[in-house]
């Protein structure tokens, strides 16, 4: 799939985000925000610190549930769901502040994130016998492929937690891909790397976009990377959406740019 | 129906047809909860400062109380002779300077050397920690039982119809003050904020210059020193012996109750798992068995942790990724 | 024997999973495996069965279990001893019910048995973690205790209160009751003790393995996954309650012989968990370590006091409590990572040698 198909109208929406409104106790974290992801392109959801972007993350993957408004996923609307009933739905994600199984292996780590599918027998398992035995490899050679495509062969089997920044954040990926997801969400992919991890972060992003035909929504503060890579964006501001649309429209939009300059609201 | 009915009901109409009998359970139960909310407030302080779950402090308890009842033999306490009421205070300061060195002790030959270590190896390090001072109060003083006298009259007197023991109350009175003079310190002295601190975030404290050592050696001088109070209180009673250490086990699900940082939550929780666990014992006790009280704490904490999980004073917790 | 890989390619991604990849360890572990098992039975002399290798074959047994629960599923316990308990009670339960049952096949229902207790008393891991749990746990341990004390039917209304275990057979041999040879017991419980390592390692390895350990590291990561952590947990409750059943239900009919509850009480559950500590949390092979370091030590410590500087028994005892906790305290401040860890260093240190830079 190519990206001018994907950014397209009319193009499937993977994802409809109605009137979601979202609070703890007293503090509104998002109100009313509505969007869409369509299927097969890179959405970024930006804003400034506090903006309720990774809450809305939260509440795609069912970590949160909004208090109203309603979320549609492949043309089904749900209420409340679990993050491993979205897990099973085909949403994966990474997280702001790195969260890897830090005892783990970066392969184990990838094994993980195939989990769900891998079907389970356990006395088999504890056999190893037979089909527990082969299931275990077939998916071995697919989570080796995706080590390949990120280039992460040389730590294959280094416990992540010896691992630097910028790689951590690159198996976290990889950790995602391996549960085939088809939509992913990314929350800061290159928050604390350098130019050049950056340049390899994106150049990941857009391959799995293209190659994998992923539906990406991603939240980023680099302007740079977001105008670059991203079909469409979504502004958020204290928990409101201000704007949304291409790269373009959205840099030369006024509300955006005060949000940005801090412009007092009243 | 006579199950039900011995269950249900009976224990309640002899709750009613006997009501002074009850209300003795009831403060029964309360001034045992005052013991159990000491201990437990020896738990949370050394947990909120440096998130150590302190097996030992039972042991600490039974140390001290060793050590008093050594030194006071040593100032030539008798079965028969009364030590006059200075000598019992210097020995008891004795047993506090003690404990004091001993918390030096811990802090430098336990503590720093394990500082970043996971929870798990820092219990299991208390827990090597009460064996030690286990053994070390026997070879030091000898494991036969050991009665303390304080001065104290142990006599009883009513009050109301209702049959009180002065001993209990004294205890009583004396945990209830040193919570009051640890709130204080809590709340308004330099150090208290210091410690505060460092329960929020050990790296934000020290960042901004409070010396974490110092701190350490401070509230395990204090928990030391309330280990003190409820050894000697327990130790009066019952006489200084090895169960005394077990008392611990008893502020655990005082802790799931009220929460393992919460001062208010171990005095509260204390008090509930006290009269709860007598009324128990006392009114359903002889339905299954009797001598429930060892393990009807721990349900209760657990079925009451079932619906709340943050126990009894804490926030709702928001988690966050 | 040099402790080298180089020349070992794997060219397989089977290969490289196997347990053991590297050659040298394959070699040692096989020559464990038959001194085990055609040396150590024609020890001559009752002592280095009663007082070692059984109760170390049955606590590693024991220990493996909690280190399925704690070391890899992080979920801290100190209800080993109360389960404990149901493995041997529910052994003499179903051995004076059922005398006809084969003894094997009792062993493996006992560890059942135990499984659905542990589920139950796992349930609250749902709503509470980390210490709040551990203290849950000792409800488990106070509870089950206070249980098989205080009803008869479990001890089948004997006056003195004890579980006596009666003889059994198995393919011909004697394994049960005062009759039965340490040998014969020794073999029963190491080949037990094998295939439930064996499975156990297995399982830490694969699928469900990985799911405990990303509980552990990071739940709520995990749940993002798409794994449910009850049931990952409860799982993890289950199967490390099993194999303490087990280790119970032997504790019981092939080592003790007669109990009574005192066996169970909670500093069984400590004992335990320090092997896992002292052993390395998350190694199967730190269970095996942590149990012998264990066991052993008061062993040692008592025939160096009691016989070697003729202290009476009572105040050995207490020097001996002082020396165990004082050496816990050591071994935790030089190697928190335990054993396990101390061994693979050795081994990373010999692949190198004698060039180590």
């Amino acid at each position: 799939m190519t990206m001018a198909e994907a950014g397209g109208n009319g193009a499937d929406v993977l994802l409809d985000v109605a009137n979601i409104s979202l609070s703890f106790g007293g503090v509104k974290a998002i109100r009313g925000v509505s969007f869409d992801v369509q299927k097969g392109e890179i959405r970024a959801i930006i804003g400034p610190n506090g903006a309720g972007k990774t809450s809305m993350l939260n509440c795609i993957n069912g970590f949160y549930h909004p208090q109203e408004g309603t979320i549609t996923y492949k043309g089904r609307t749900r209420k409340q769901m679990r993050p491993h009933e979205a897990a099973a739905q085909g949403i994966a994600r990474t997280f702001q502040n790195v969260a890897l199984f830090k005892g783990m292996s970066t392969l184990d780590n990838l094994m993980t994130g195939r989990l769900l599918k891998m079907k389970g027998n356990f006395f088999l398992e504890a056999l190893h016998l037979g089909p527990a035995k082969k299931q275990e490899l077939a998916h071995r050679e697919f989570v080796e492929g995706v080590i390949d495509f990120l280039e992460i062969q040389t730590i294959r089997k280094t416990p992540v937690g010896r691992l630097p920044y910028g790689l951590q954040k690159r198996v976290e990926l990889g950790r995602a891909l391996a549960a085939e997801p088809e939509l992913l969400l990314l929350d800061e992919p290159m928050a604390g790397m350098n130019v050049e991890e950056k340049e390899d972060m994106s150049r990941f992003i857009i391959d799995v976009n293209e190659e994998f035909g992923t539906t990406i929504a991603l939240i980023e503060h680099d302007m740079g990377v977001v105008m670059d890579i991203s079909d469409r964006v979504v502004v958020l501001d204290h928990g409101e959406k201000i704007a949304d649309g291409t790269p373009d429209e959205v840099g030369k939009n006024q509300d955006v740019i005060d949000a940005y300059l801090g412009v007092s609201h009243d | 129906m006579d199950v039900l009915y011995a269950v249900f009901i009976a224990p309640f109409v002899d709750m009613a047809t006997a009501p002074i009998f009850f209300a003795e359970v009831i403060i029964g139960g309360l001034i045992a909860g005052v013991m159990y909310s000491l201990v437990a407030l020896g738990f949370v302080l050394i947990f909120k400062a440096s998130g150590v779950f302190n097996f030992a402090q039972g042991v600490l308890a039974l140390f001290a109380g060793l050590t008093l009842v050594g030194l006071m033999e040593f100032m030539g306490q008798t079965s028969t002779q009364q030590l006059p009421w200075y000598l019992i205070a210097l020995a008891i300061i004795g047993t506090a300077a003690v404990m004091v060195a001993l918390a030096f002790a811990i802090e430098r030959i336990v503590l720093r050397p394990l500082v970043n270590q996971e929870q798990i190896i820092l219990f299991m390090s208390t827990i090597g920690l009460a064996l030690f001072l286990e053994g070390f109060g026997d070879v030091l003083w000898g494991s036969d039982v050991k009665a303390l006298d304080i001065g104290i009259p142990d006599a009883s007197f009513e009050w109301g119809g209702i049959l009180l023991n002065q001993f209990d109350l004294v205890a009583a009175a004396t945990a209830a003050v040193l919570v009051a003079v640890l709130a204080v310190f809590f709340q308004k002295t330099r150090v208290g904020r210091a410690l505060r601190a460092v329960a929020d975030d050990h790296q934000a404290a020290l960042s901004v210059g409070i010396p974490l050592k110092s701190i350490w050696v401070i509230v395990w001088s204090v928990a030391g020193i309330v280990a003190m109070v409820a050894g000697i209180m327990w130790g009066a009673k019952s006489g200084v012996q090895f169960s005394l250490s077990l008392i611990a086990l008893k502020a655990l699900p005082v802790l799931i109750l009220g929460g393992f940082t919460s001062v208010p939550g171990a005095i509260v929780g204390g008090l509930i798992i006290g009269v709860g666990e007598k009324i128990a014992e006392i009114y359903w006790g002889p339905l299954i068995g009797g001598a429930i009280e060892n393990w009807f704490a721990y349900m209760l904490a657990m079925v009451f942790l079932l619906f709340r999980p943050q126990g009894l004073f804490g926030e709702k917790i928001i988690e966050r990724v | 024997m040099l402790y080298r890989e180089a020349g070992q390619f794997k060219a397989s991604y089977a290969a490289d999973q196997a347990i053991f990849p590297i050659t040298q360890d394959r070699v040692a572990v096989i020559a464990v495996l038959l001194i085990a098992y055609l040396g150590v039975p024609f020890i001559q002399g009752d002592y280095w069965f009663e007082a070692i290798l059984l109760p170390l074959l049955i606590f590693a047994l024991a220990a493996i279990g909690l280190n399925i629960l704690t070391g890899y599923c992080g979920q801290i316990s100190l209800g080993t001893g109360g389960f404990l308990a149901v493995g041997a009670y529910s052994t003499y339960k179903l051995m004076t019910a059922f005398p006809d049952l084969n003894i094997l096949l009792i062993f493996i229902l006992a560890g059942l048995i135990t499984a659905g207790v542990g589920i139950l008393f796992g349930l609250p891991s749902l709503r509470i973690k980390g210490f709040y749990l551990a203290v849950a746990t000792l409800a488990a341990q106070f509870f089950l205790v206070w249980l098989f004390n205080k009803v008869p039917w479990f001890y089948n209304y004997h006056p003195s209160g004890n579980i006596e275990a009666p003889p059994r057979e198995a393919f011909g041999f004697l394994i049960t009751g005062a009759e039965a040879t340490p040998q014969v017991r020794y073999v029963v419980i190491l080949i037990f003790v094998t295939l439930l390592t064996l499975a156990a390692k297995n399982l830490v390895r694969g699928r469900i393995g990985r799911s405990w350990m990303a509980i552990r590291d990071m739940d709520i990561a995990a749940e993002i996954i798409g794994i449910r952590p009850l049931q990952t947990k409860l799982l993890a409750f289950a199967i490390s309650s099993f194999y303490i059943g087990v280790a119970g239900a032997m504790m019981f009919s092939m080592w003790l012989g007669s109990v009574e509850t005192e066996a169970f009480q909670l500093f069984v559950s400590f004992d335990v968990l320090f092997m896992i500590i002292i052993g390395g949390l998350g190694s199967l092979l730190g269970s095996f370590l942590g149990a012998g370091f264990i066991l052993l030590l008061p062993i040692v410590l008592t025939n160096l006091f009691v016989g070697g500087l003729g202290f009476t028994a009572n105040f050995a005892k207490h020097v001996e409590f002082m020396l165990f906790g004082g050496l816990i305290i050591f071994f935790l401040i030089v190697e928190p990572h335990g054993l396990a860890r101390l061994w693979q260093i050795t081994k990373e240190k010999l692949r190198l040698w004698p060039f180590p830079h």
